[in-house]
């Protein structure tokens, strides 16, 4: 005898479960089949591929008509269900009911929309079904398109793929830091994002939509919370689906995020049962077909009154978008006791990171090359030990041999017309050729090209384009690597950053192959320095790779606590500043106050929580942070000079005020520290600066590289010039060629040292290279001459300061 | 155990770090670069320094101070340094960060 079956939702996961029906039971069932949408089953994961133009409608449609036919399914296509009546077994169709006696519910997910003002535009839709995808077809009929997509995961970036690939201006809005976040880590991230930007699509991430702006009813633009337009023609929703269960619901079924199932595919009604994304089942939903198949044949066996269970399993990503190629599967995010294993091939860009936790895999993500992923996962699937491969593993199951990555790789990757010597603007190619034209010492190579012959910085790198082409004939001196993630030098590293314009941290640790995710204590500031300085506009600073006292604006004492100094402008200062000093010291019960060094007053003793609002104080007073904890601009100590001194020949205090205006809050690869003095007897110090400036009858002695730290070092003598125009023009370009060329954390005097007095007096002394150095700075000035304390005492920032919760007080409630 | 609701994992910076204020010392909360969230004690065994002030990279912290670097799952120190800092259980649900109350100190809200 037949039964009556109803099937509502015609998706992925009833299609596939009726197969399994009519295949082992033909015959035993009465099918009626309700969809919402006007069709029967197609393969929705197909959808991207007919937006991008290969695949038509027709080649992703699973069942057709003479299927239903054959099987006997009656179709009530285009007709959404709108009751379930329990009691009575009936199902209520928008055109009529239809009785059952085993129920099926496989309405699958609907899209979430946030929310924002301007939602319920006319040109606002999600991407789940035919319709929407047509929609964006449409869209490429109009010349000069565009669409905003928000949503950079799964969905979001094979919709941005599709549009742009039919010639439409596309813009991905993505909340998160970078794209894909919950299948991908940073790295993967990146790679994603370079291959997506090369399609055309403009990526923004980490930006939060505020509302969308409209047009007569119709989507005219994205604002963002930042406020940035961006116009556009339609919008695209992809940011998330939440199990479809309203029906469910009101039929008084069992419903948590999803409607609950056992392990049979049974809801809390023995006669109803359910499948696909619209289930939950042990705390968990769905969002791949993978296990949905699963659960098709599971549900169908109970029909059959056999015995069968779900149990979910560990499912892998893939994106589909022609050109990128990356997997993800398993964990590699959360969880106890895991260690990581990384591999970067900058030439191919490749990256693969694998999660171990004990002796097991757990996660693995891969971009470039994604051959071994099935591997990967079936490791991760079986739970299978892995510990003696554990060396070799990541270069997958052709490779249990023992490769060694290659500490050369990313100089092997550049192309032949990247810069390697920047003073004389030598490429790696010419040095091949010089290479090849007989040169075999770095000294022959000099001679030739004169690579590395200037400042010297380039050098490590010029040495190891040698040994690429020479091979075993060249003994590479052995040079010292900025910190174990790398084998690359500091001098490297900088130069490769502005060869290969690399502009994120990602991007660093990618195409200059490190070998740990993101970097550790002694490479992550000095990479973070590195970008800032070359990249002014572009490069974000990061304040989570700074050293506790440049990411807090203050110096960190022994005792945890900080000490707050503002700046006293070449060391002049008023009745009004002191006395708002002497207020803070008051209010804050500061217990040290001492007069410094570099003429100012520090106050130390102050606990972080009290920062940002004495800061606001003395901000109040118009007094801004003194940068006394930062690598860069300290003070500028000037003597009184002429308008005080009877020695006096210049204005020293005009000049040094004048220095620390321009120079102020710009980073540097150390601290620097000026001085100017008024005559020769030099009150104010200014020969063991960092610049010294003596001032005499007929000008300006300027110098450069003292110290009176550890090492004491006199001033070298610079230049000397006639009016205080030149001598800040000449401070200021030194300081910009000391931030582009010297190591993180060598001062002056060590970079000076390295290369070479005669090599600064030349790059400053021609009058357009200097020019172009203070331009640059200028640029960068544009960014960083802000006020830190100013920043960071508005209430957003200054909740930092706080700390989270305090749990010693007792509960309110 | 007894679940104590603290904060939102947004509230801590990417590969960075917060406090809370406890009845066994201040805890810190360290948020790693994929998004992991672990507790562990604010104060480095060596001399003392915050340790919530430190660089945050892979699943380790570096103390300020002297540079001692702590794994935070299991609160060692690595490399040649030797020491230890107590870590906590810490849960995330629905982005929201859950610490045991028990664990630090805390008696259960009646
Ligand atoms: C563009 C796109 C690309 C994707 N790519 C991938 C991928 O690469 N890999 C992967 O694993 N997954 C992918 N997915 C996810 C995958 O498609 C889903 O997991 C799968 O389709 C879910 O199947 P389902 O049967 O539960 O729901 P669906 O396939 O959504 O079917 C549910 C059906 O029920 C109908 N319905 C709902 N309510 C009612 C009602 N009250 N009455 C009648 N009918 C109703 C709906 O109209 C719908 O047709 C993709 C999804 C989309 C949209
Ligand atoms: S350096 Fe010369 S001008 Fe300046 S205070 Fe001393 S003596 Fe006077
Ligand atoms: S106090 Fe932490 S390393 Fe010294």
């Amino acid at each position: 005898m037949t039964k009556k079956l109803v099937v509502i939702g015609a998706g992925m996961a009833s299609g596939r479960m009726l197969e399994h029906l009519f295949e082992d039971a033909p015959g035993n069932w009465d099918v009626t089949l309700f969809n919402a949408e006007p069709r029967g089953n197609y393969n929705r994961l197909m959808l991207s591929p007919v937006l991008s133009g290969e695949k038509t409608f027709a080649e992703i449609v699973t069942h057709d008509a003479d299927w239903y036919d054959a099987h006997g399914v009656t179709c009530r296509f285009g007709e959404r269900v709108v009751e379930i009546d329990r009691a009575a077994k009936v199902v209520v169709g928008e055109k009529g009911e239809v009785a059952y006696d085993k129920l099926v519910v496989a309405t699958g997910s609907d899209p979430f929309m946030i929310p924002l003002p301007g939602h319920d535009l006319d040109g606002v839709i999600p991407y789940r079904d035919l319709e929407d995808t047509e929609r964006m077809m449409r869209l490429s009929e109009t010349p000069g398109a565009r669409a905003v997509v928000i949503g950079g995961g799964l969905l979001g970036l094979e919709a941005a793929a599709g549009m742009a690939a039919r010639g439409v201006d596309v813009t991905v809005v993505h909340l998160m830091g970078h794209l894909m976040e919950r299948q991908l880590d940073e790295a993967a991230g990146y790679l994603l994002r370079r291959a997506l930007v090369e399609k055309g699509i403009t990526v923004r991430c980490a930006a939060n939509s505020k509302q969308i702006l409209g047009e007569n009813g119709h989507v005219k633009a994205l604002l963002l919370d930042d406020g940035t337009e961006l116009p556009c023609d339609l919008l695209v929703m992809a940011v998330g689906i939440r199990p479809s269960v309203a029906l469910a619901k009101s039929a008084g079924l069992a419903v948590g995020r999803g409607v609950h199932v056992d392990d049979q595919m049974v809801t809390s009604d023995p006669d109803v049962l359910a499948l696909g994304e619209c289930v939950e089942h042990d705390g968990a939903v769905f969002g791949l077909v993978a296990p949905l198949y699963d659960q098709a044949k599971v549900l169908a066996e109970t029909l059959m009154g056999r015995a069968a269970a779900f149990r979910p399993k560990e499912v892998a990503t893939k994106l589909k978008v022609t050109g990128c190629d990356l997997f993800s599967a398993g964990d590699f995010a959360e969880g106890e006791g895991r260690e990581d294993i990384v591999f970067r091939d900058p030439a191919r860009g490749v990256y693969k990171r694998l999660v171990l936790e004990g002796p097991r895999l757990v996660g693995a993500v891969m971009y470039g090359d994604t051959a071994d992923g099935a591997w990967f996962h079936g490791l991760i699937k079986d739970r299978e030990d892995v510990s003696e491969m554990r060396e070799t593993l990541i270069f997958g199951p052709a490779f249990q041999g023992g490769a060694q990555a290659d500490p050369m790789a990313a100089v092997a990757a550049l192309p032949a017309d990247a810069e390697i010597c920047g003073c004389n603007g030598v490429c790696k190619g010419r040095i091949v050729e010089a290479v090849e034209g007989g040169a075999a010492t770095i000294e022959d190579v000099r001679a030739v090209t004169k690579a590395s012959g200037s400042c010297g910085t380039c050098t490590g790198l010029v040495e190891q384009v040698m040994a690429l082409s020479l091979g075993d004939d060249f003994v590479m001196p052995t040079a010292k690597p900025v910190c174990g993630c790398t084998d690359l030098t500091h001098e490297d590293v900088r130069r490769l950053i502005k060869a290969q314009e690399l502009k994120s941290q990602p991007a660093v640790w990618q195409e200059l192959g490190w070998s740990t995710p993101n970097g550790c204590h002694v490479c992550r500031p000095a990479v973070n320095y590195y970008l800032l300085a070359d990249w002014p506009l572009e490069y974000q600073d990061d304040p989570q790779s700074r050293f506790v006292n440049e990411r807090n604006h203050a110096n960190i004492q022994k005792d945890g606590t900080y000490s707050v100094v503002p700046r006293m402008w070449g060391g002049l200062t008023n009745a009004r500043e002191l006395r708002a000093i002497a207020d803070a010291a008051d209010k804050y019960g500061v217990p040290t106050v001492k007069v410094t060094g570099g003429q100012r007053i520090d106050l130390l003793g102050v606990r972080k929580e009290d920062l940002p609002a004495m800061w606001a104080d003395l901000n109040r007073a118009g007094l801004v942070s003194g940068h006394a904890y930062s690598k860069g601009l300290r003070t500028v100590k000037t003597c009184v000079g002429r308008e005080h001194c009877r020695f006096g020949t210049q204005d020293s205090t005009g000049l040094g005020v004048r220095l620390e205006k321009r120079l102020w809050g710009a980073w540097t690869p150390h601290k620097v520290k000026l001085g100017v003095s008024g005559c020769p007897r030099n009150c104010a110090e200014a020969t063991c600066k960092d610049l010294g400036i003596v001032c005499v009858d007929s000008g300006f002695e300027i110098g450069v590289g003292g110290a009176a730290g550890m090492d004491l070092k006199e001033i070298q003598p610079l230049v000397k010039v006639a009016t205080e125009g030149e001598a800040e023009e000449w401070s200021v370009a030194f300081v910009q060629l000391y931030r582009e060329h010297a190591k993180y954390l060598d001062r002056p005097y060590k970079w000076i040292a390295k290369v070479g007095m005669d090599w600064v007096r030349e790059a400053l002394s021609d009058p357009a290279e200097r020019a172009a150095l203070v331009a640059r700075f200028d640029l960068s000035q544009t960014i960083y001459q802000k006020d830190p304390w100013a920043e960071r005492a508005e209430p957003a920032q200054a909740r930092r300061f706080q700390p989270l919760a305090d749990l010693t007080l007792e509960a309110a409630e | 155990m007894s679940w104590i609701d603290i904060g939102a994992v947004e509230d801590i910076p990417l590969r960075g770090a917060r406090l809370v204020k406890t009845p066994v010392g201040c805890v810190a909360l360290f948020r790693t670069g994929e998004n992991e969230v672990f507790a562990a004690s604010d104060r480095c065994p060596h001399k003392g320094g915050p340790l919530s002030e430190g660089i945050v990279h892979g699943r380790a912290v570096t103390c300020p101070l002297h540079n001692w670097v702590f794994d935070l799952e299991t609160g060692r120190a690595q490399g040649a340094d030797e020491g230890s800092i107590p870590t906590y259980p810490l849960r995330v649900e629905d982005g929201r960060l859950l610490i045991d109350g028990e664990a630090v100190g805390r008696r259960a809200a009646a």
